[in-house]
């Protein structure tokens, strides 16, 4: 083989489902030791393409060369034993059994039947060391390890067969900054072994750092092939993904500091061990951003505000305290959560667009218990088609919607009930950069009709396009607050990680 | 594995998903990728607009968009007469069931189609059936009652003790209702409260009210008194044919299905089953609501011990031995997911009645009543098989 032929190519892949051409001809190629990404919205077929390659779909027609040599992947084994290891977006790690037991899971050292339990902590540990992760012990339970830890025990496991090409979803989603670049290092070391990566996250700039190339999809076909990941400009490739060029991806802000009355008060706020005496306000019509990486206790906080967590100190909403650990009075004190974990957290998966909106406010449809299905399906149609939720059909079931919609719908929850104070918890993970605006000018939207809310991002660019004042968070402590427009991104970067406050 | 399309029109389950996307089929195989081709030049529209007027940013596209697909919508809402069939639900159940029927005609044509037959396994469905509709609440809010024949037991013995028969018949029913009930209330207080495992709890209220029932009855039959023979005429009197005690069978399911799909309290009930944390981030008290519907299972149980009360004219710490796992059977054979979210009552009921009429086929042939379990557990482990192929291709 020489050094430019590919080490895979895949050529007119279709993968037809009921009712949806999932794959219609794609086109893809990957040379040893590249990181090639896969960018495309969601729905493009980038998940049906990963799971072709990992061998759990069948393609319908195409053709798949691994060096040199047709192959059929008819099943992940098959997959496996080819040298291609795939680590999904949610991590498939049993969390029960040790980090060792997980590597080794389905192909264990063993010995008459029995497992050659220190021969596989001891491969572990070289394996762990050979991604920089030695502190990591091959004895450890996996529920008890960090999502970044995970993920480098994921890596692991991929390593753990002779691996030609590892695919990654969305490696990063979990990650806080400082983990990506750990993450990255570990990707170039494994690239310069020779082993090729396709790698597929929405955050561009990644790509421009870790790719050599990329390759776009769009509605199943491939419409570029082998762009070079450093320099093609990022209005190329949002118009190659979209079809037309994206400007101004955030809505105008309304100018001026906020004059609305206080909705949110937070005073003295502490979760022990998470953070302390956080305390900050929130106005009708502004947008604030929590600026800070993940585990500088974010999340926690929007947690405590909507009752969802035990804290001391004080949440009062419009001059009307909180009470601790109760979600149903934020509800009815006009508070409303978008969680960051969409699908465990927010929806009812198997039911209709309907039903998930309508879950928050069924009191409104009823009379004594009473529900009047018209009204509620007449008001979620139309919510609908305000937030142009795709496809417009208000019957079908949550889980078959893109997460850029599935948003959408958790976002119309809360515009049913008029919320008076919206928190945002991550609100564009898993969306594509189309979605995205979309999502950004529903939540201006929502302030501008004089909601408050409180938004968690670990986007910088996102915190600081989209909302009005930022506070920035590190280690559970508030280290700085300005308007959005006075800070810039390498500033709040600085902040979060160094806690320079200047 | 096999090809999930080739198993589309297979399982019944799956019937009632497949036409719906064979009705989209036509429309979608040309309409989706033109959605989809618009779809991102209206997503990357809107704020370009919004940089102009952000307060009708979204609006005015949208609106113009949902008119122009809503057409479409009701090509897809709407379609053919054999694809409805389709979405009938529990095609498959009532197949079996009329399969049943079939069996009994031709293995036993002089006794299976009769009146009284019909009549008796009608009967014979009504206790059961009734605690039943309480185990499909419990199952689809994500728990599960393993104390429901216990608890009927407990509550037909409580209510024919000489004591509580001397306040008349009323009395005697709402007795073994609020018994019923209140054990409801203890298990639903011990899981949402005490955060017992729903099989723990309840499996310790099974044990303890088989014993307290043993204690009050000192192990003995009580009889229904003289005087309280109200109670014994649901199942003597009849109505356009039937028992008394058939008819509050009927109401029973009802009212629940009236519940379930009607109300508040089902769409809360289908919620916290499925997804409790998004259920409690919406604001409805997940704990409250467990209470409650344990408290509807064993309110359901209550009403039970009066039909067995009916039927049997007494009270006994043997009653509804082994009660829990036919309803469990029935409500999993009927498509309830066992871990919640997903279920209904009619599929339950039907699952019931499929149960019940295998046991009549099985005395009407005067076969083994061994053979008869193992007919039943083949029917459980086929109904659980096409469940879970049905699940598999709708994700």
């Amino acid at each position: 083989m020489s050094e430019n032929s590919p080490l895979l190519l895949m050529k007119g892949i279709v993968k037809q489902f009921p009712g949806v051409r999932a794959l219609d001809g794609v086109d893809l190629e990957v040379l040893p030791g590249e990181v090639h990404c896969l960018l495309g919205q969601n729905g493009a077929g980038k998940s049906t393409l990963i799971k072709t390659l990992a061998g759990a779909h069948q393609p319908d027609e195409g053709t798949i060369t691994l060096g040199g040599e047709p192959v059929r992947l008819s099943s992940p084994i098959a997959a496996i034993r080819l040298g291609i290891s795939t680590i999904y977006q949610e991590l498939d790690l049993v969390e029960g059994l040790s980090v060792a037991e997980n590597v080794f899971l389905g192909h264990e050292p063993a010995r008459l039947g029995f497992v050659g339990q220190r021969e596989a902590n001891r491969a572990t540990r070289a394996l762990l060391e050979r991604l920089g992760h030695g502190e990591i012990r091959p004895t450890t339970q996996v529920g008890r390890l960090s999502p970044a830890a995970r993920q480098v025990v994921s890596m692991a496991r991929a390593l753990s067969h002779d691996t030609r090409l590892i695919i990654m979803d969305e490696p990063s989603a979990a990650l806080a900054h400082d983990e990506v670049g750990n993450l990255f290092r570990i990707i170039r070391e494994l690239t310069a072994q020779g082993v090729a990566v396709v790698y597929i996250s929405h955050r561009l700039e990644e790509i421009r750092q870790i790719g050599d190339r990329v390759t776009v999809l769009k509605d199943g076909r491939t419409v570029a092939v082998g762009l070079p990941a450093g320099d093609t400009p990022t209005r190329q490739i949002v118009s190659l993904m979209t079809g037309r060029n994206v400007e101004h991806v955030f809505p105008p802000r309304r100018g001026g500091p906020a004059t609305g009355e206080e909705v949110l008060r937070v005073e003295g706020l502490t979760v022990p061990g998470v953070f302390a005496d956080v305390s900050f306000a929130v106005r009708a019509g502004e947008i604030v951003g929590l600026a800070g990486l993940v585990g500088s206790g974010r999340s926690e906080i929007i947690e405590a505000v909507y009752g969802a967590r035990r804290f001391s100190g004080r949440v009062v909403v419009e001059g009307r305290p909180v009470r601790r650990g109760g979600t149903a009075g934020a509800v009815r004190l006009g508070m409303g959560l978008a969680p960051e974990e969409r699908k465990a957290q927010a929806l009812l998966l198997d039911q209709s667009v309907t039903r998930n909106i309508s879950l928050a406010s069924l009191g409104r449809y009823s009379r004594f218990g009473w529900l009047d299905r018209r009204r509620e399906a007449e008001d979620a149609r139309a919510l609908v088609e305000t937030l142009d939720i795709r496809p417009p059909d208000p019957d079908r079931p949550v889980k078959t919607l893109s997460g850029g919609n599935q948003q959408k719908a958790v976002l119309a929850r809360w515009l049913l009930n008029g919320r008076k104070l919206l928190l945002l918890d991550e609100p564009t993970r898993g969306v594509d950069v189309g979605a995205r605006a979309e999502l950004y000018a529903v939540i201006r939207r929502l302030a501008e009709e004089g909601v408050g809310v409180l938004l968690v991002s670990s986007e910088v660019p996102e915190v600081l396009g989209l909302a009005d004042r930022v506070l920035v968070i590190r280690e559970g402590t508030i280290i700085h607050e300005a308007d959005a427009g006075d800070l810039d991104e390498h500033r709040v970067l600085d902040m979060i990680m160094e806690g320079s406050a200047l | 594995m096999t090809d999930p399309q080739g198993q589309a029109a297979a399982s019944p389950a799956e019937a009632v998903e497949s036409p719906m996307e064979s009705a989209q089929g036509p429309v979608g195989a040309a309409g989706s990728p033109m959605e989809s081709a618009q779809g991102p030049v209206g997503a990357a529209g809107s704020p370009v607009e919004s940089a102009q007027g952000p307060v009708e940013a979204v609006k005015p596209s949208a609106d113009e968009r949902g008119r122009g697909e809503a057409s479409g919508h009701r090509h897809a809402g709407a379609p053919g007469w054999p694809a409805r069939l389709g979405e009938v639900p529990h095609l498959g159940l009532v197949a079996a069931l009329a399969l049943l029927a079939v069996v009994g005609l031709v293995t036993v044509p002089d006794t299976f189609a009769t009146g009284s037959n019909l009549v008796s396994i009608l009967a014979l469905a009504a206790t059961i059936g009734v605690i039943t509709v309480g185990a499909t609440f419990v199952i689809i809010g994500g728990g599960i009652d393993l104390s429901v024949g216990a608890v009927m037991a407990l509550a037909s013995v409580w209510a024919t003790t000489l004591a509580t028969q001397s306040y008349g018949p009323l009395v005697m029913i709402v007795c073994a209702v609020l018994v019923g009930a209140g054990a409801g209330l203890v298990n639903g207080w011990l899981i949402a409260y005490g955060r017992l495992v729903p099989f723990i709890a309840t499996l310790a209220m099974l044990v303890a009210a088989r014993g307290l029932a043993q204690r009050m009855s000192d192990r003995k039959t009580q009889l229904v008194q003289q005087g309280n023979e109200m109670i014994v005429e649901l199942s003597t009197t009849r109505l356009l044919g039937l028992p008394l005690l058939v008819y509050v069978f009927a109401l029973v399911v009802v009212a629940g299905w009236v519940v379930l799909n009607r109300t508040t309290f089902g769409r809360r009930t289908y919620a916290v089953g499925g997804n409790p944390e998004a259920a409690r981030l919406a604001g409805i008290d997940v704990r409250r609501h467990t209470v409650w519907l344990y408290a509807l299972s064993g309110l359901c149980c209550g009403i039970a011990a009066v039909l067995i009360m009916a039927r049997t004219t007494t009270g006994s710490s043997t009653h509804g031995d082994l009660y829990e796992l036919d309803a469990i059977a029935a409500v999993i054979i009927g498509g309830t997911l066992l871990t919640g979210g997903r279920g209904s009552i009619v599929g339950s009921i039907l699952g019931l009645l499929i149960f019940t009429v295998i046991t009549n086929l099985f005395i009407l042939n005067g076969l083994n009543t061994s053979d008869q379990l193992i007919a039943k557990g083949l029917i459980i482990v086929v109904a659980v098989l096409l469940q879970r192929r049905s699940l598999r291709s709708s994700t």
